[in-house]
């Protein structure tokens, strides 16, 4: 194994404190390390990718920003400060939103409803305000999605895309900053993928930052700014994207090697 | 009256224009207009299917208000633990202890006023029906949430604990008398389950009440043009919030009048008539009104209608059910969610016993023998999905009214106890078996 320097690449410059640090964070499941020691930043503005192969930690890493898991030692700081993040309360009162891979939606419920779950509006009676409910909804996704039409079905009768944007309408409306994506595009068709991947730039130009986890290097590529790579729990290393191949990157997902070790040889082996 | 506003975001308010987005076009059927839930609407047609099926068969007898009155009161136990059942179903679980922790309620409660509060309180003190209804409520709501706290914090499953409550609860009910029958209860007590002169509210007020709900219905449907106006969303059209007003008024006042038309026999009359210091003349037409365990069924059954789809803890349940992970990652507490939504299960059972036990005036080991299976029987033909997520209060007491509409029609054909299980078994798996397939076919 090489040796892994946490110290990413300084980002652009002109971004300012970074958003989120997350230093030598480590977790554990009984003896295995499923993180290891691992360190990644992001900054307002850009998109990090944390790439790796199956289990290779980056969902692990990443649900202990998004406060799905504790971690077992490391540190969190948002916007400098350090914090504790011990359930998704936690993180979104942080303003740190996640997106999951499996939309975490509940399929018998309408679009609204899902988007307030959990921070529901409600009348000064303290009942339901599903009108008010539904009335922001349809402001937000006449920006994010105007073809976005059924706000009474449930989700489960929307189509991917549809969903994904009843998703990420919900980290829109409660300000986040910070925005965490798994795999958004994994369970989408190719029209639906260009449209979240059009969302994705509208909210980076509004200056979120993103984490994307993504086993696509093509999504990887065309969205990131920088990326991280992960394997066996461990951070291979952090790389500009413009600094860099797509071979360069597969070989750091695969081999662990970072792209001023690499030879002609894995490269070839690679393809 | 005026309807509260949350402050819009400011950020996103400004491209709205007054005119809505509005969904596909409503050109749809009729009751599509109406926007009547059709899953409900059939449930109405089967109802009065066996209305009338059974009125023929019974030569005459079953559309009376006699039988109609006693139908009432024959669905209300069953009815009030059914509206429990849907949250608990609708979460992903199941009690299949109620029937059992009816028994055990009922005896405590039987016990407590029989034996215990007179020795402090005096016989017929007129605290003692409300200090007994207050005790079974909080052991429903101890036992309840007990059985809720296992599914929810130790993990066992809820068909195993409930289950298990189904035994146990039923040896405690045993235990506690040893076996003995309680009785009689007090009279004020008495009153919850519908019998006599005063275990009912009498004409006036039924109609009074009819009065209100009807008020009720308008205010509700002005109300909603009223909101969707304000935000600009699509309006059903006029003639159709009118044609749903004037029929859910008319079903209403209807029930009233049929209600209303049962009268007492003679001798209650004169009783009542001469309570009231009038003079009684043979052939005053009294009626009785609607029975308050009737009037208890409907009361729990807006409560729980307004529990689960106007407050938050409702609208958790739903999500928990949709989705578990979803529910919990939006920050809903699920496990306490499960301890509360048994533990109010606990109290509609405690609900449910006090009429059972005012009704029979006596408590015995055996009450609620099977209403367990009664209750799950009328939550699922109300179109309570077993897989959780999906249900509705109105539906189950529409599916407890169904159930027990064959039941007291095939007592009043004389057919055999064992004929009558094995209809509404075959009732139950073909209400689900159609409520699945509709399902597949509307998604």
């Amino acid at each position: 194994m090489t040796a892994v320097t946490p110290e990413a690449p300084a980002p652009a410059a002109g971004r300012g404190a970074p958003l989120v640090e997350m230093r030598d964070i480590r977790v554990s499941f009984g003896g295995v390390h499923a993180v290891d020691g691992v360190s990644v930043d992001l900054y307002p503005g850009e998109v990090v990718a944390l790439v790796g192969g199956n289990g290779a930690g980056k969902t692990t890493l990443i649900k202990t920003l998004s406060g799905a898991h504790k971690c077992d030692a490391g540190e969190i700081l948002i916007n400098g400060e350090p914090r504790t993040i011990n359930n998704p309360r936690d993180a979104r009162a942080l303003g740190i939103e996640t997106i999951y891979q499996t939309l975490a939606l509940a399929d018998n419920l309408d679009a609204p409803t899902n988007i307030f779950l959990g921070r529901e509006l409600r009348t000064r009676w303290g009942t339901l305000d599903d009108t008010s409910m539904e009335d922001a909804t349809r402001k937000l996704m006449k920006r994010l999605n105007p073809r976005f039409r059924n706000f009474t079905a449930p989700v489960k009768s929307l189509s991917g895309g549809q969903r994904q944007s009843v998703s990420i309408a919900r980290a829109e409306h409660f300000d986040a900053r910070i925005l965490i994506m798994d795999e958004p595009t994994a369970a989408l068709g190719p029209a639906e993928t260009d449209e979240v991947r059009q969302l994705i730039r509208q909210l980076k130009a509004e200056g979120l930052g993103i984490f994307l986890i993504s086993h696509d290097i093509h999504d990887v590529f065309d969205l990131s700014d920088r990326i991280s790579v992960m394997l066996q729990g461990r951070l291979v290393g952090t790389v500009n994207k413009d600094d860099v191949t797509k071979d360069e990157v597969l070989a750091m997902i695969i081999a662990g090697k970072k792209p001023g070790e690499v030879t002609k040889a894995d490269l070839a082996e690679l393809h | 009256m005026t309807v509260p506003v949350a402050p819009p975001d400011p950020e996103v308010s400004a491209p709205q224009v007054s005119s809505p987005d509005g969904e596909p076009t409503t050109s749809g059927s009729f009751l599509r207009r109406l926007e009547i839930d059709p899953r409900l609407f059939g449930m109405i047609i089967a109802l009065v299917v066996i209305w009338v099926v059974m009125h023929v068969l019974t030569g005459g007898t079953f559309l009376t208000p006699r039988n109609l009155w006693n139908l009432s009161v024959q669905t209300s136990v069953v009815g009030i633990m059914a509206t429990g059942m849907v949250l608990i179903i609708v979460s992903r679980n199941i009690d299949l202890s109620v029937g059992s922790m009816l028994a055990a309620i009922g005896m405590a409660m039987a016990i407590l006023q029989v034996e215990w509060l007179p020795q402090w309180l005096g016989l017929e003190n007129s605290w003692t029906w409300l200090i007994t209804l207050l005790a079974g409520l909080v052991l429903g709501a101890i036992i309840g949430g007990f059985q809720g706290s296992i599914v929810a914090y130790v993990g066992v499953p809820a068909f195993i604990v409930t289950l298990g409550g189904l035994l146990v609860w039923r040896g405690v009910a045993w235990a506690m008398a040893s076996g003995r029958t309680i009785a009689p209860m007090d009279s004020n007590f008495s009153r919850l389950g519908g019998g006599g002169i005063d275990g009912s509210i009498g004409g006036t007020l039924t109609w009074l009440l009819a009065g209100v709900a009807c008020a009720g219905i308008v205010v509700l449907l002005v109300n909603g043009r009223r909101r969707k106006r304000r935000y600009g969303f699509t309006q059903r059209p006029v003639w159709a919030d009118v044609v749903l007003g004037l029929l859910e008024c008319g079903a209403v006042l209807g029930a009233a009048f049929v209600i209303n038309s049962y009268f007492m026999p003679p001798p209650l009359a004169r009783e009542y008539v001469e309570s009231q210091g009038e003079k009684y003349t043979p052939g005053m037409e009294i009626p009785f009104g609607l029975p308050i365990p009737v009037v208890i069924m409907l009361g729990v059954g807006l409560l729980m209608t307004f529990l689960a789809t106007r407050t938050r803890f409702g609208r958790y349940v739903f999500a928990i059910g949709g989705n578990p992970e979803a529910a919990e990652l939006g920050g809903v507490k699920s496990k306490w969610m499960i301890v509360q939504t048994f533990a109010l299960m606990g109290m509609l059972v405690a609900v449910a016993s006090a009429v059972q036990i005012a009704r029979t005036d006596a408590a015995t080991s055996g009450l609620g023998t099977l209403a367990e299976l009664y209750t799950i029987a009328a939550a699922v033909i109300g179109g309570t999905s077993l897989a959780g997520g999906i249900g509705t209060i109105p539906g189950a007491l529409l599916g407890a009214l169904v159930a027990q509409s064959l039941q007291s029609g095939m007592v009043l054909l004389n057919i055999d106890a064992p004929l009558q299980q094995i209809v509404v078994g075959i009732v139950l798996v073909v209400a689900v078996a159609l409520d699945s397939f509709y399902r597949r076919r509307v998604g």
